[in-house]
């Protein structure tokens, strides 16, 4: 076991240094997540009478396309490079490949999410950031990464991969984003996290039957 | 004759309807070097990519010191190295960091000793702190040579190692790869580049049309009546299909 949480920590490390040193996937995630502000800014400034209707959907909207953005550079970038085959012949369970290469997507996500979040409150003069906010941005945010991962690794095979993750990940993903949606709504409007708590379990669901399905099918998924 | 390290038989593959390997059979005894010989789209990366478990047979079995890699994949990498054309390293890593990430993922007990070790064999010491982007097509070959040897697998499988170098660093590879053999290492390589490949043959094998149309010892082969059987066994499966 030990052994396991070394690979994931190993390929985990390894994405973040990589990440730190390039700046790749953070600089197009957060352009891209500006730009959506700023264009949704502009799009409500005139006929939303209160910006708060708008804000849960704009902020999932801006996280989930953004997060596209860097899910989709996950295994292109070691599909280019070849490196890929380098991780798959390891004599490890692909499993720990698996688990270190969602960690790692998450982390990026969540940091986007921390550069999105004080932008909103500029953008749309609405105080948003909370615990119960950030908690069910956690956790929507593992949802996406579980599920996120496998389909990227499952597109960069085929030749329309850039197109493919997003038409497969969005209609899978639609409960977990409902669902934080639903909860963020509520938050705005005063609700404790007590009040949203089937939103929060529902969540909790979809994370833990994502992470188990990638867990089982990652082998295939990468295998020709 | 003792058990050979890799059987084959009666390998096949497809992708979709088109079939890659068509019944393939073919034993590698331990210690010994097989030279793979053979056109484009002959077969032979997906040949080594099955014996890499990179990849499933179709059809068949392959069997490494006598356990099948369909049933314990994860078991059978541990005696795996494997070069390909593509390096397998990260650009954005240096020399050092490379292959300290992979002896990490192969679970080595004092990673920083083996790196040291193989850096200096490759010749790459010196450049250790480098990232991968600045070096030669030549220097990344070498270093993806010391990335198949990290865990000291008794067999490497190299396909293509010595496309894109220029004579000069395809001769230091040659060296390297003479160097690395020995007797106690089995190893499978693909190669166009007759000569060279056949300078460190024990057996050679050519793959056409996804057929195996020769499989026989190097000593009972020269190096100039390989390249008209060559041609000719090439373009009589040519014929064929």
């Amino acid at each position: 076991m030990k052994r396991y949480f070394q690979v994931v920590w190993a390929v985990l490390w390894k994405d973040v240094r990589i990440e730190w040193r390039t700046k790749d996937m953070f600089t197009s995630m957060a352009v891209f997540a500006v730009l959506a502000l700023l264009i949704f800014n502009f799009a409500f400034e005139l006929r939303v009478p209160d910006k708060r209707m708008v804000v849960p959907g704009v902020l999932w909207v801006a996280v989930a396309f953004s997060g596209v953005l860097g899910l989709g550079r996950a295994f292109i970038n070691e599909k280019d490079k070849g490196s890929l085959a380098g991780l798959l012949l390891a004599p490890v369970d692909r499993s720990a490949i698996y688990l270190g290469k969602m960690l790692a997507n998450f982390l990026f996500i969540l940091v986007v999410e921390a550069f999105i979040l004080p932008l909103i409150t500029v953008f749309f003069n609405v105080a948003i950031i909370s615990l119960p906010l950030l908690l069910i941005l956690f956790l929507g945010t593992l949802g996406f990464s579980a599920v996120g991962t496998v389909f990227s690794a499952l597109a960069v095979n085929t030749r329309a991969r850039e197109v493919l993750l997003p038409v497969l990940l969005f209609p899978v993903l639609l409960p977990v984003l409902l669902a934080g949606i639903r909860a963020t709504i509520g938050f705005l409007e005063g609700e404790t996290l007590v009040d949203n708590l089937n939103w929060l379990r529902m969540i909790g669901f979809f994370d833990i039957l994502f992470l188990v399905v990638a867990f089982l099918t990652f082998d295939y998924v990468v295998e020709e | 004759m003792s058990d050979p390290l890799i059987q084959i038989r009666g390998l096949h593959k497809y992708f979709g309807r088109h079939r890659v390997l068509r019944g393939i059979d073919l034993d590698i005894p331990a210690g010994q070097t097989l030279i793979l010989l053979g056109p484009n789209g002959a077969g032979k990366t997906t040949l080594l990519r099955i014996l890499s478990t990179l990849s499933r047979p179709t059809q068949g079995q392959v069997q490494v010191a006598g356990v099948n890699t369909s049933a314990n994949p994860e078991g059978i990498r541990q005696y795996l190295g494997m070069v390909s054309h593509a390096p397998l390293l990260y650009d954005d890593l240096s020399a050092a960091e490379n292959l300290e990430f992979y002896a990490r993922l192969y679970g080595l007990q004092d990673p920083g000793h083996r790196v040291q070790e193989l850096l200096k064999q490759v010749e790459l010491y010196h450049r250790r702190k480098d990232l991968v982007r600045t070096f030669s097509r030549g220097m990344t070959q070498r270093l993806a040579i010391a990335r198949a040897l990290l865990h000291n697998p008794p067999i490497l499988l190299l396909d293509e190692p010595d496309t894109g170098l220029d004579p000069q660093a395809a001769e230091l590879m040659t060296d390297l790869l003479r160097d690395i053999g020995g007797r106690e290492r089995t190893i499978v390589m693909t190669t166009h580049h007759l000569d060279r490949g056949f300078a460190l043959a024990d057996q050679v094998a050519i793959l056409a049309g996804g057929k195996l149309v020769l499989n026989i010892p190097a000593s009972q082969i020269s190096a100039p009546e390989l390249r008209p059987l060559y041609d000719r066994l090439v373009n009589q499966q040519r014929r064929k299909a």
